[in-house]
């Protein structure tokens, strides 16, 4: 299999990467070691660190920085944007529709047993429409790219994507150790996601709020492996940063107990997950949700983001009908591709993936985090066959995908430099507007030959440039 | 501001001082296993030492020996002591994690680096290791986080919390290891002179970082009547109990003034009257009313207003 290597353009190393390769060969290697060094004391310092769930070891591990840049071109960029806000747009208006008539279904583009008997789908909602009618406001889309003008989705996250912090702390720590890059090279910013998160947030205050919108950021703790992002974005934006225990419901508001005495609450950013958020209307064994807090939801006198119920659009059987939502909601062509995907519970898409095994990707349908996933052609013929059986097992809870060429960038390693592959997450922002800073969460595969870039599976991250004009 | 998050400013405020503390009864129990020819003495003084800071069980059960090397791994790196450095530098950055959004840049930063530190410290050879470093570590961070909030935070009620934290914390530090040693601080004839009493009364002024203080203030000799009145009721004695709690009652005033008439000040009124009451006291009238009684009156007086802040603010009005 052949990659795209983003570095060059034909047999020439394109502009912005040149600059770059300069800057790279003419850097000694005692300098080099002695800046990936400071880098991590820089991490380390801040305190940005995560931790891998059900791994023990060290609870404060470091995920690995590559000083290596991923540039974007301008126009590029461009076509990015809007085939991420083309896709925002449409998953969206999906979630207003199956929580609302369900012409979709109706018209029979989306089969109703997806929708309405999937696990995300949240029937305490139906009917109810949030501000605005949007469901999910931030919206991480993952990417990859095969070539120079082809990107594909990989999967859509509509409840809560993390990584952003290391957008912007990759970019601050950029920023501070090589200035003079950032002189010659004409880098747009990405600080001001922060201020556009709290703009939208704050748009979508409900109506019962008169006042301006008392916004909070719901963790479920410092124990959350995303506790620093939680508590980072909270001081970025002037927002408390409230667990559970924090709110309380009286009457048709929420409130927050504060040394003052209780304060109304407007809208809550969750980092929790829909089954924790109330113990009346979910698990009732859940200690990090608010009893009653669905029923001041549905009667206008609170805001979730996301919406409770979102999760029906991101999960891996709806994924492949999300080309459909965009020529059905918005009557346009995708402008991202999705990849070909074989859904399991089929018996014509079963009989290929079992006969293609060692050539696919296949994945759980509720799996994240690159855990429970194989890589055909990276596996061992053992490793294929127990997966097998696990398929055989229970063929409903997999897809397959081919494998696809991810594209490399060049990223630091012991000898200097060398091709690693990457994917792409950009954070769209969708209230009263849809915005999308010019940047995204570059994660790449520091494994030589490696194509998962999970954090949990020894991934790395690097700072993503967008150039302007 | 949340009361969760003004509860952990209180603790992160109270855990810092206390590793300061027992930073200091390291220094001491160190300097007392130096000295020559007191081995029945030196074990006496150590386990005081050890029941001011409520821990001489523990020590017992766990090291039962007095060693150098014990005295060091118990106050230094025991986390199962919830009054070691580590612990309590653990708790205070820990607690200082979870409210970050409280702190500034400089006072995370400082709370971390002495955290990663720490665990750096944890990590060598015992035997690689001085006491007078470890001392030193732990009041050099400390210095250098408590140098950080007066610089960097904003005076707001997050501050006043800290600082109750550390005054209170301050107070009972101070009234626990008079209350241990009282006895020695009592005028009794038979030990003037001695050496015996002396040298003890360094002890607590060591104990409470006050040696060269003390001589500064009063100059000439130690005597039992100035040390308890130095540790007690001079306001210029930065551990003195009157100084700790007439911080604590400005601080509480700050927050009564700040959040105005709508918040209960049960702890500030409290404070208040501690105050006055200590205020209209001398040393000679402690003595007579009897130094141990004073000092558990005054344990109480400072665990109730410990509890009325909590009533007033930490409960989030509800």
């Amino acid at each position: 299999m052949s990659y795209y290597n983003e570095m060059f353009e034909g047999d020439s190393v394109r502009d912005p990467y040149a600059r770059l390769r300069e800057w790279v060969e003419t850097m000694p290697d005692d300098f080099r070691q002695m800046k990936q060094a400071e880098a991590e004391a820089l991490f380390r310092r801040i305190g940005i660190t995560f931790a891998v769930y059900g791994e023990g070891g060290d609870p404060d591990r470091l995920i690995p920085f590559d000083m290596m840049p991923r540039v974007f071109e301008q126009a590029e960029w461009r076509r990015l944007e809007r085939g991420i806000k083309q896709r925002a747009r449409a998953l969206n208006a999906f979630l207003r529709d199956v929580y609302g008539r369900g012409e979709i279904i109706r018209a029979g583009r989306i089969p109703g047993r997806l929708v309405y008997q999937n696990e995300a789908f949240e029937k305490s909602v139906v009917g109810f429409v949030p501000p605005r009618g949007v469901y999910s406001h931030i919206i991480g889309i993952d990417l990859v790219r095969t070539a120079k003008d082809e990107f594909y989705v990989l999967e859509d996250n509509c409840r809560t994507p993390s990584g952003v912090s290391y957008m912007l702390e990759n970019r601050e720590i950029m920023m501070r150790m090589f200035p003079q890059l950032f002189r010659g090279n004409r880098i747009e910013p990405v600080d001001q996601y922060p201020d556009l998160l709290r703009r939208t947030l704050e748009s979508v205050a409900p109506a019962k709020c008169n006042d301006r919108p008392t916004c909070v950021i719901l963790t479920p703790g410092h124990y959350n492996s995303a506790y620093y992002e939680h508590s980072f974005l909270a001081n970025l934006m002037g927002v408390e940063l409230v667990e559970g225990q924090d709110l309380f419901v009286d009457g048709e508001f929420c409130y927050m107990r504060t040394t003052t005495g209780p304060k109304r609450v407007d809208v809550i950013y969750r980092r929790i997950d829909d089954p924790y958020l109330d113990p009346l209307c979910f698990r009732p064994d859940s200690m990090l949700g608010i009893p009653g807090l669905m029923d001041v939801y549905r009667s206008g006198g609170v805001s979730i983001c996301s919406a409770p119920g979102a999760g029906v659009a991101d999960d891996k059987a709806i994924y492949t009908f999300v080309p459909e939502m965009i020529r059905f909601y918005l009557g346009e062509e995708p402008i991202l591709n999705n990849v070909q995907t074989w859904t399991l519970w089929k018996d014509d898409d079963y009989r290929y993936v079992m006969e293609h095994l060692p050539e696919l990707v296949v994945k759980e349908v509720h799996g994240s985090g690159g855990y429970g996933m194989l890589v055909g052609p990276k596996s061992t013929k053992e490793e294929i066959e127990v997966f097998r059986a696990k398929i055989q097992a229970n063929p409903s809870n997999y897809i397959a995908q081919p494998t696809l060429a991810l594209s490399t960038c060049p990223t630091f390693v012991n000898e200097g430099i060398a091709p690693r592959h990457v994917d792409l997450r950009p954070y769209c922002l969708c209230g009263d507007r849809i915005e999308l800073v010019p940047g995204g969460l570059t994660r790449v595969a520091l494994r030589e030959g490696s194509l998962v870039v999970n954090s949990s599976q020894g991934g790395g991250v690097k700072d993503t440039w967008v150039l302007s004009e | 501001m949340l009361s969760r998050t003004a509860s952990n400013l209180f603790w992160m405020g109270r855990h810092l001082e206390r590793a300061e503390t027992a930073a200091r009864l390291l220094d001491v129990g160190q300097r007392i296993t130096l000295l020559p020819n007191t081995e029945a003495g030196y074990q006496n003084e150590w386990n005081s030492l050890l029941q001011a800071s409520g821990s001489s069980d523990l020590f017992a059960q766990k090291y039962g020996e007095i060693t150098q090397e014990n005295i060091e791994e118990f106050i230094f790196f025991d986390r199962a002591n919830p009054s070691s450095v580590a612990s309590c530098l653990e708790k205070a950055r820990e607690a200082g994690r979870i409210v970050r959004t409280a702190l500034t840049s400089q006072v995370w930063d400082a709370l971390n680096v002495a955290f990663q530190e720490l665990r750096r410290i944890e990590r060598q050879p015992r035997s690689k290791l001085d006491t007078a470093g470890l001392t030193d570590f732990t009041t050099g961070h400390t210095s250098t986080v408590r140098g950080a909030i007066n610089a960097t935070q904003l005076r707001n009620d997050g501050w006043h919390f800290m600082n109750l934290g550390y005054g209170l914390e301050r107070a009972d530090a101070t009234a626990r290891l008079l209350d241990v040693k009282y006895f020695v601080l009592l005028p009794r004839i038979e030990f003037v002179g001695s050496g015996l009493d002396t040298y003890q009364w360094q002890v607590i002024l060591r104990a409470l970082s006050a040696h060269r203080a003390y001589h500064w203030a009063y100059g000439g000799d130690i005597t039992a009547g100035q040390v308890a009145d130095f540790l007690i009721l001079n306001g210029e004695s930065p551990r003195a109990l009157i100084t700790s709690l007439y911080e604590t009652v400005w601080h509480l005033e700050g927050l009564a003034r700040r959040y105005g008439d709508g918040v209960p000040t049960s702890a500030r009124d409290k404070a208040r009257e501690v105050l006055t009451a200590l205020q209209a006291r001398d040393i000679e009238m402690i003595f007579d009313e009897g130094l141990h009684e004073f000092l558990s009156w005054f344990i109480q007086e400072l665990s109730e207003i410990s509890n009325l802040v909590h009533q007033d603010y930490l409960l989030g009005g509800v």
